[in-house]
């Protein structure tokens, strides 16, 4: 644990962390940006999320809607997680004590975790649910795990900035 | 005159009780970043049919399919939106607040002006022209703006305003 917190007393000191935590409107502009990724992120998988529930966008098949959404949730995931860090690095130390720091992280970690599952199990039979018939059970659930975490994964973002400036 | 209205609608009751439940602003701001998630993927659904980078269905079917979810959102992120008012009416004195609230005129319009593009579009058998593929575009970047606004407060600061 000790390691730890020295580790992340390092990170506060790297020049990149110095200019986010030294420079006047630094952190407001990454911050601007984070919260403009962290926003598509949600609205692009919750398409795919809707359609894998069965809740909406049947007449899509899943394969073509996947196409359209992901590589748009990909490219604003990688700026909302760089954007995401480079916040973190400044104060590195007061996040790793922050609580709904740690529950939105661990809430990503479960996330991950979903989409490998999904993509390396459920969705490798894709082909026999694409189009006009039932979902399984495995991919609407899937679906509406994603949906929640994505939920709380921004709630836990704005508890973050309450604890870190109350 | 923002920073008298902005400080007598500090002292109204409901701004003070919104500031003493304190999970209240996150919440809001919370289903405010999300709506407002819905609205941007909605335009980049619409935009990515008429765009051609996907070619099922057809654009007027698209525009059909996710003009509801757009508005919706809309409503909501306005709704919340306005409650955050109240609940912070600090963001009342701030120009890049009210530019926002242009860009989301403008970005309104442009998403208006898309539905009536495509059906004129289609009633001549045409597929969606230049004309359509810039104004969605133009409802995209408007949208982006007027999200990215949302957390430009401190641009005012840095302009030195």
């Amino acid at each position: 644990m000790r390691v730890f917190t020295e580790l992340l007393h390092w990170v506060e000191m790297t020049p990149l962390a110095v200019f986010v935590s030294q420079s006047t409107y630094g952190f407001s502009a990454i911050d601007m940006f984070h919260v403009a990724a962290v926003s598509v992120v949600f609205g692009m998988i919750a398409i795919l999320d809707l359609r894998l529930t069965g809740l909406a966008f049947a007449d899509f098949s899943v394969t073509d809607l996947s196409r359209q959404v992901l590589p748009w949730t990909w490219t604003a995931f990688a700026i909302a997680a760089a954007t995401g860090v480079l916040m973190f690095t400044g104060q590195a130390v007061k996040y790793s004590l922050n609580f709904a720091f740690l529950v939105k992280i661990a809430l990503m970690a479960l996330a991950g975790l979903n989409v490998l599952v999904f993509h390396f199990v459920t969705y490798q039979g894709v082909a026999k649910w694409d189009h006009g018939v039932p979902v399984p059970l495995a991919a609407k659930f899937a679906g509406a795990l994603s949906l929640a975490i994505w939920i709380a994964v921004a709630a836990y973002g704005r508890l973050t900035a309450y604890y870190m400036f109350p | 005159m923002m920073a008298e209205l902005s400080q007598w609608v500090g002292s109204l009751p409901i701004s003070l009780a919104m500031r003493r439940i304190t999970w209240l602003v996150p919440m809001l701001q919370t289903l405010h970043i999300l709506s407002t998630g819905i609205v941007l993927s909605a335009v980049v659904m619409i935009d990515l049919r008429i765009w051609g980078v996907s070619r099922s269905g057809t654009a007027i079917a698209r525009s059909e399919r996710f003009m509801p979810w757009m508005w919706t959102a809309v409503a909501v992120a306005t709704l919340t939106g306005i409650a955050l008012m109240f609940g912070a009416p600090r963001s009342w004195r701030d120009g890049v607040f009210v530019a926002k609230l242009y860009m989301m005129t403008a970005a309104i319009l442009a998403t208006v002006m898309l539905p009536i593009m495509l059906r004129r579009n289609d009633s001549s058998g045409k597929d969606a022209g230049v004309p359509v593929q810039l104004v969605g575009i133009a409802a995209l970047v408007l949208w982006l703006i007027a999200t990215l606004a949302g957390r430009g407060r401190w641009i005012a600061g840095a302009l030195g305003g």
